[in-house]
């Protein structure tokens, strides 16, 4: 019986608290971008977050690219093949790419690479005092700190999903006509008829904004309150690798919804 | 890291990504083959049944592309739906041509096709097609070789007969 009575209190205290910490949560992306004025007036800072956050996810996101470039190419002839439809590989390779796996890859990627490391950084940073520090120096450490890294993120994440997109695209030209043996001039030119700029491009490139923020945002929440030990820094990373796939999963399905409804 | 070198690794990555976003869209996109320029014009063309004609399809002419439809519209005084064609201001055509609904292949995509006609003025701005053809409709086919067939009557009683079999497959098969 108490036994019932306590899981029923644990229902409404999870509740309780999965509401706080959304509000928290929103409460934090309106103070970051409230602040954001001070990444304009200190360019050199978010410069130096997009180095960390940008440059150092680039190697992983293009051979990431390659090869799944080289799978979709592969799987794609095999399965066209059967309908004797081969020419339209590129397209199918390319609409893929562009329109979802570009994204959703590398967002996923991200939160896995650049994500953990935001979190542990900040956790640490929590851990070491460093932030309470610099509150008692009256610098504002979601200014100094947070603002350049959330900015970097949003910026960092549509250009790496544009690499991912291409090398895939590549990817593909390399395994279907250069391994298989497709015609290139159907490869591509049945590509370039079906993939619109603005209704396919510039979607995914949107997309990939929106999950940049949600993923650098996750990462930094996550960061900004995990305890200020060892497996509190552990804790938060794994809860921004989770909170941020689920995240950018559920918003693919509803942009997707919404732009490719039609 | 010295902040030169960090600037100089920020710039390769965004110029990386930037090369990128221009490569989809010039190579794997239609960005190149999209714009005519903004040397365009319209005409407008009245159908009975538009079919599967989309936007954004093409017009060609002798099979080269020359224009996009732009927007398709419903005329509720004639009860027609209305097209308005954007044509590269480059090829100008008399204003009696005929205006058709073809589709690529046996079940492709539909686009437009526009046939010059004979007359001496050419079309303007703005202007309405005469001429044009709607899209075949594949029921009102089916249902106009049907009729046809029993119109032709008992001479040959195989007829109703073929027709009868006939009849049930194309129901058969949606």
């Amino acid at each position: 019986m108490i036994g019932i009575v306590r899981a029923v209190g644990a229902v409404g205290r999870n509740t309780r608290e999965g509401i706080i910490t959304l509000g928290f949560f929103f409460r934090f992306l309106l103070a970051l971008l409230a602040r954001s004025g001070a990444a304009l007036r200190r360019p050199r800072l978010v410069f130096q977050q997009i180095h960390f956050i940008g440059n150092y996810s680039l190697v992983i996101i293009a051979v990431s690219g390659m090869f799944v470039g080289f799978v979709l190419g592969l799987q794609g002839y095999y399965t066209l093949n059967r309908y004797g439809a081969e020419e339209a590989l590129g397209l199918l390779v390319a609409l893929s790419l562009v329109r979802e796996l570009g994204p959703v890859v590398t967002a996923l990627l991200f939160a896995g690479r650049a994500g953990t490391s935001l979190t542990a950084e900040i956790g640490l940073m929590r851990a070491g005092e460093q932030l309470a520090a610099m509150e008692v120096m009256a610098v504002d450490p979601l200014r100094r700190v947070l603002v350049p890294r959330l900015w970097g993120g949003i910026i960092a994440m549509p250009l790496l999903a544009a690499v991912f997109s291409a090398v895939g695209v590549l990817g593909g030209w390399a395994v279907g006509v250069g391994m298989i043996g497709i015609d290139q001039g159907a490869f591509w030119s049945q590509m370039q008829n079906g993939v619109d700029v603005w209704a396919d491009v510039a979607n995914g490139v949107l997309k990939s904004v929106v999950f940049g923020v949600a993923v650098t945002l996750i990462s930094l929440f996550e960061g900004y309150r995990a305890s200020p030990t060892p497996e509190g820094v552990s804790r938060a990373t794994t809860r921004t690798v989770v909170a941020g796939s689920l995240a950018v999963l559920g918003l693919d399905f509803l942009m997707t919804a919404i732009m490719f409804g039609g | 890291m010295s902040r030169d070198k960090v600037d100089v690794w920020v710039g390769i990555f965004v110029l990386l990504g930037a090369a990128a976003l221009i490569f989809l869209a010039l190579q794997a996109g239609n960005l190149g083959s999209m714009r005519l320029g903004k040397d365009t014009y319209d005409i407008k063309a009245n159908f009975e049944n538009i079919g599967g004609l989309k936007m954004r399809a093409p017009v060609k002419s002798a099979g080269v592309v020359i224009g996009r439809v732009v927007s398709i519209d419903f005329d509720d005084k004639r009860f027609q739906a209305v097209a308005t064609l954007q044509l590269d201001s480059r090829y100008r055509f008399p204003d009696d041509s005929s205006v058709k609904i073809l589709t690529s292949g046996l079940l492709g995509e539909q686009y437009i096709g526009i046939e010059a006609g004979g007359s001496e003025d050419l079309f303007k701005p703005g202007g309405t097609a005469k001429y044009t053809q709607s899209a075949i409709v594949l029921e009102n086919l089916i249902s106009q070789f049907l009729y046809g067939k029993a119109a032709e009557g008992p001479p040959a009683t195989p007829a109703p007969a073929a027709a009868a079999p006939a009849a049930p497959v194309p129901a058969a098969k949606p």
